[in-house]
């Protein structure tokens, strides 16, 4: 078990810059997430501490220990890669066993290990298939197995359920979240499924542009996001930003609701809405619309859930309202988070 | 427009159109490939010699006195060890030359390039400028060890003249001339592995050695087989370097199958026995392709 530190890494190729200058520290055995949208630098950096880049600027510690120089066998981590990069010539026990051989592991102690790695994930009878023979669900659970063999004080991975429908994703998921806590390790881990963020991670790193914009636990960055990017990539449909004349105004659509809905009409703001589609989704109704009165001509979301009885329907304005604490001020100009006012 | 409604009627069926459009190549295989090969076929249990106006029929009589002949066997021996010796080269140079050219660096295209020029120049140019290479008088070889102070003005290699050497020197240009071959082939297996495997092979903490041989040399491992029946098809059958370097001398000692059945046939004038010493190979070469081809299967099936 390490601590892994992340101190002024850039990365550059030719002109662009993958990762810009991140600053990040894990805790002991925590799960941490990088999130962010395609390109935004997070899979980089993941590689970068493997020691499969090495960075333009900074430094890498792992344990305390400055790994910059350090080849990726000799920096105590494991990877499990998006495409789980199996060996396609070798049988599941040697997938497992490769890493244990490479470390010089007694001949004798090899199939022990295997069995305990493959019995974690229980796939003890796929020790002697080839990973073709594999579906999608085994053969990922055979590339942590193969990762987990050799005790690694870190784990990267890389997307691992990006390839598995949507069913498998939630149970592994679970599976994932489950085996992390049992080893305690700690985890980095990298994906651009906002919904796996949240689920799997003690704390999340927002990235964009290869910078960090904001880290802290899922509520942290879901309820108080520090700037418009965190705001609008996080929550689907995403935060509502309008415009006033000196500030941003956010506030996410399930907080967006009829005046009815709420018992307490006290601190609410009231803001007339013209409802010009709406769409049914089971748990929830999406309300497409734009706002009248005071942001006149802004195009907002709300999202009901379908337990508040509230006769809504699309072509008509009707008086919804947002509790002042939900409302969330950014700047107009850097686009950073703002002390609350009263709107 | 009848005819142009009736053709295109045609180019509409597949069962017309696939003929119609392999036909050509049927055509070309059957005629510059096929005909010939059956012509030798039949020559070689033939009396046929260069001007004579008779064909008769004699058996198997032509390979029964051409395998007698010390002539022969020596050249049997010699296509062995030439075939054998250069593809082995060929492999292990092969692929030190395509790992090092998978590599990014700078300038990789030129370097490829070079590599590749003996393979586009025509082989006979090649071979004729390794002729005066190894020249016996005006070896640029000699010249440069005898101005490093290797050897003395008396000590000047006979590269084509003196028999071992001789060999040595054919071995060197025949592996020369496939290496280009080999190393694309082999440079297309290495960039056919997903680089995923490589860096999950770094990460699992595989050394360089333990990373080419177990990860690296087996994903390849179809591929190394068509590369080296390629070559070795090439060595078994080809006599270009042999004819314009040394004309399979001295005292026979390069002698191989190939250029025999030449100087018999062609230039000895006896048509039958030269088409028989050529294609007493044939049958071999076709066990040694079925065999590769089905080691190829088993390993990408595996």
């Amino acid at each position: 078990m390490a601590i892994v530190e992340a101190r002024g890494v850039s990365k550059r190729f030719g002109d662009v810059r993958a990762v810009d200058g991140v600053d990040l520290s894990t805790k002991e055995g925590e799960f941490l997430v990088l999130l962010g949208p395609s390109g935004c630098g997070k899979t980089t950096l993941l590689r970068i501490i493997a020691g499969l880049e090495r960075p333009t600027a900074g430094e890498i510690l792992i344990g305390g220990q400055a790994v910059n120089d350090l080849p990726p066998r000799a920096r105590k981590i494991a990877m499990v890669f998006q495409s789980y990069a199996l060996y396609p010539h070798m049988s599941v026990f040697k997938n497992i066993a490769f890493p244990l051989k490479a470390q010089g592991l007694a001949r004798d102690e090899i199939p022990k290990k295997v069995e305990w790695a493959a019995a974690l994930f229980g796939i003890e009878r796929l020790l002697e298939r080839k990973p073709r023979q594999l579906s999608g669900g085994e053969r990922q659970r055979v590339a942590l197995a193969r990762a987990v063999v050799r005790e690694p004080a870190v784990f990267l991975l890389d997307e691992p359920l990006s390839n598995l429908d949507a069913k498998l994703r939630a149970s592994a998921r679970d599976e994932l979240q489950q085996f992390q806590r049992r080893i305690a390790t700690t985890t980095i881990y990298v994906t651009h499924d906002q919904i796996e963020a949240m689920g799997l991670g003690d704390r999340i790193a927002v990235m964009q542009g290869g910078r960090v914009r904001q880290i802290g636990t899922p509520t942290d960055v879901y309820n108080e996001p520090a700037d418009t990017f965190v705001a609008g990539f996080l929550g689907s449909p995403p935060m509502n930003l309008v415009e006033e004349p000196d500030a941003l105004v956010g506030f996410r659509p399930e907080h967006f609701l009829p005046r009815a809905a709420y018992t307490d009409a006290a601190s609410l703001t009231a803001l007339p809405f013209r409802i010009t589609r709406i769409e049914y989704l089971g748990a929830d109704r999406l309300l497409y619309g734009v706002l009248e009165g005071r942001f006149e001509g802004a195009r907002v979301i709300a999202r009901l859930a379908t337990t508040v009885e509230a006769a809504v329907q699309a072509g008509r304005t009707q008086e919804f309202g947002v509790r002042a604490r939900d409302f969330k001020f950014f700047d107009k100009t850097s686009g950073l988070r703002t002390a609350a006012r009263p709107l | 427009m009848s005819g142009r409604r009736r053709l295109s009627f045609l180019l509409d069926r597949d069962e017309w159109l696939g003929p119609f459009m392999i036909g050509p190549a049927v055509l070309y295989i059957v005629l510059v490939l096929g005909v010939p090969f059956l012509l030798a076929l039949y020559y070689s249990v033939s009396d046929i010699t260069v001007g004579s106006r008779t064909l008769g029929f004699v058996g198997l009589k032509n390979f029964a006195s051409v395998v007698e002949t010390t002539k022969f066997q020596t050249s049997l021996k010699n296509t062995f060890v030439f075939a054998i010796v250069s593809q082995i080269l060929v492999m292990v140079l092969g692929t030190v030359l395509a790992l090092a050219l998978a590599r990014d660096f700078r300038g990789k295209w030129f370097v490829r390039l070079l590599i590749l020029l003996p393979w586009v120049a025509p082989i006979s140019l090649g071979t004729i400028g390794w002729l005066w290479i190894l020249d016996s008088t005006y070896s640029v070889i000699n010249w440069t060890l005898e101005a490093l102070g290797l050897i003395g003005p008396d000590g000047w290699y006979m590269w084509l003249g003196v028999p071992y050497l001789a060999m040595g020197s054919v071995i060197l240009i025949q592996v020369w001339r496939i290496l280009p071959l080999a190393t694309v082939i082999l440079l297309a297996g290495l960039t056919s592995i997903p680089h995923d495997i490589h860096d999950a092979a770094q990460v699992d903490g595989a050394g360089f050695f333990r990373h080419l041989f177990q990860i690296t040399m087996p994903l390849i491992h179809p591929i190394m087989l068509v590369a080296g029946l390629f070559g070795l098809v090439f060595a078994f059958t080809d006599m270009i370097v042999i004819f314009v370097l040394t004309r399979g001398g001295p005292y026979d000692t390069t002698q191989v199958l190939a250029s025999l059945a030449f100087f018999t046939g062609i230039q000895g004038g006896d048509l039958a026995e030269g088409a028989a010493i050529a294609v007493f190979l044939f049958p071999l070469l076709v066990a040694v392709a079925i065999a590769f081809l089905r080691v190829a299967r088993r390993t990408e099936v595996m």
